[in-house]
């Protein structure tokens, strides 16, 4: 077993896709920097953050995008962003059986603000038009700094997403509404309150994502392979389907929770029993609630 | 700009739209045309409940009103800040409203987004720059972060950030700035309904963000950048 969190993103290509069969474009080699984190006096990357590039996976033709937690967090600038439009833009035109994204990311790079935001913004256009063409994009989120800010909106734009229990899915991080509205509203340092807020284990209770795995590059494997034919278009009909579930999940949590634990109220109102177990069940077990509910 | 004052400029005093707490709908005429009005308005916040009000309104026009043209007003100081919200899932939330406006587009309602006032981050990314296009008021003010919390972020000096605001459009706040990037297409000054009328009948269906953005010289990389990727070996 292999650590997905604890992998690069390169080290993920390398283990989960067909060995050998990672075909990147615009490499290192080819040195397509950011000019603004030079100009900013930080330290840039080779590829700015992102691996792009064809591959096979269970010999069907893909391809991927990978991006690196490691370098500002997976932060979406100028060229990381239009390296994952450019990428969607080929699919469209070269039809593979899939993209892959193996996301983690802190959402917009805030050292180039404006051009990130404008960036995700298209890598979400570009996303929904490949998803239209039926050409199903799947997510993978596992990495230590999880998938969050515009990321956790693209995400959500996926035909298909893939956690781990380890891995996070959300908006704005903890320590930002931690900052902005004090540390009772969200306390940052409080991991178990953290995860099941953001974590792969709720986010799989309330469909978020559609498939939980363990920390484990081979568990990720299976489960991309299994969903490379998942396409699924949004039609009116799918986004009416959308819309009712997350209108009653809004009113399925009370306004007042009386100091208790509102993931836990959120469980149990979606119909888990002993939903205080949650956090502490293994992968399998939570995968299996979903099954029994 | 105030909501009402600018809906009266576009549509005259009896548009009837209504604002409902911070969300805002209509369904007006425009030169004898109907056009529906979803916006949001006070700085509003976005959180799940104002991101399904949003696509709510989208999707009963995609329904009831085929091909119908959608004017989105954009003023908020982005996504709701709460825990709560993260737990309901925001982001699905967004994307949901994100989404319902791109199958609007792609059942060939034209949608127009304009920033009335202030559009930032989270709250802009499923509205405005999902649309067809954006526009924006010349008094308008757009951005991702305040500079002293850009600083907090980066870890580096408010004075340095200040200073190189100036020059980049990258990271300097501002409504011109998001043009020379290519992110709003263009600015709405003096006659409203003209710009409307001319955004209703010349707004490009396909994302021109980024060949605008190098046009401009606001954003140089991003479309070369793209073609790139597309012509690699």
């Amino acid at each position: 077993m292999i650590s997905y969190a604890e992998c690069s993103a390169r080290e993920r290509l390398a283990k989960l896709l067909d060995p050998g069969s990672f075909h990147e474009w615009l490499p290192p080699a080819e040195r397509v920097t950011s000019p603004h984190l030079a100009q900013l006096g930080v330290p840039f990357a080779f590829d700015d953050g992102v691996a792009i590039g064809r591959a096979t996976l269970d010999d069907r033709s893909v391809f991927v995008a990978a991006q690196e937690g490691g370098f500002m967090g997976g932060g979406v600038g100028e060229v990381h962003g239009a390296k994952l439009v450019g990428l969607m833009q080929r699919a469209l035109r070269d039809r593979p059986a899939a993209v892959l994204l193996l996301a983690e990311s802190g959402g917009v790079r805030l050292h180039e603000a404006n051009a990130g935001l404008i960036a995700v913004s298209e890598v979400m256009r570009a996303l929904l038009d490949v998803r239209a063409a039926g050409i199903p994009v799947i997510v993978l989120i596992g990495g230590a700094n999880g998938c969050f800010g515009g990321m956790g909106i693209v995400a959500r734009c996926a035909d298909h997403i893939v956690m781990s229990d380890v891995g996070r899915l959300a908006m704005s991080g903890p320590e930002v509404i931690e900052s902005s509205h004090g540390v009772d509203e969200f306390d940052s340092r409080d991991r178990a309150l953290v995860w099941r807020t953001t974590g792969g284990k709720h986010r799989w209770l309330t469909g978020d994502c559609d498939a939980l795995v363990e920390d484990d590059v081979a568990a990720f494997r299976a489960s991309a392979v299994a969903a490379i034919d998942a396409s699924r278009p949004l039609t009116l009909a799918a986004l009416e389907e959308e819309h009712a579930l997350l209108s009653a999940r809004l009113h399925a949590l009370p306004s007042d929770t009386a100091g208790r634990d509102e993931a836990t109220l959120l469980w149990s109102a979606l119909g888990f029993a002993d939903a205080q177990q949650v956090p502490d069940l293994s992968v399998e077990a939570v995968r299996a609630l979903r099954a029994i509910r | 700009m105030q909501w009402n004052s600018l809906v009266t400029q576009l549509f005259g005093p009896y548009h009837g739209m209504r604002a409902d707490g911070d969300f805002l709908r209509g369904e007006v005429m425009f030169e004898g045309e109907p056009l529906t009005v979803i916006g949001t308005t006070n700085h509003a916040s976005i959180g799940v409940r104002l991101a399904l009000a949003q696509a709510r309104a989208v999707l009963d026009t995609v329904a009831q009103h085929p091909g119908r043209p959608i004017l989105l007003l954009i003023d908020t100081q982005g996504q709701q800040l709460r825990r709560r919200d993260e737990l309901l899932g925001i982001n699905r939330a967004m994307a949901h409203l994100g989404a319902s406006i791109d199958l609007a587009r792609r059942r060939g309602h034209r949608v127009i987004g304009l920033v009335y006032d202030q559009a930032l981050s989270g709250g802009f990314i499923t509205s405005g720059l999902i649309a067809d296009a954006c526009y924006a008021l010349p008094d308008a003010e757009i951005r991702v972060m305040r500079i002293p919390a850009m600083a907090r972020v980066t870890k580096l000096s408010e004075e340095k950030l200040a200073a190189l605001s100036q020059s980049n459009p990258v990271f300097a706040p501002g409504v011109q700035n998001y043009v020379a990037m290519g992110g709003v297409r263009a600015l709405w000054r003096g006659d409203l309904q003209a710009c409307l009328r001319d955004a209703l009948t010349h707004t490009p269906t396909e994302d021109r963000r980024a060949q605008d953005g190098a046009e401009r010289g606001g954003r140089q990389l991003a479309a070369a950048v793209v073609q790139r990727v597309l012509d690699a070996a």
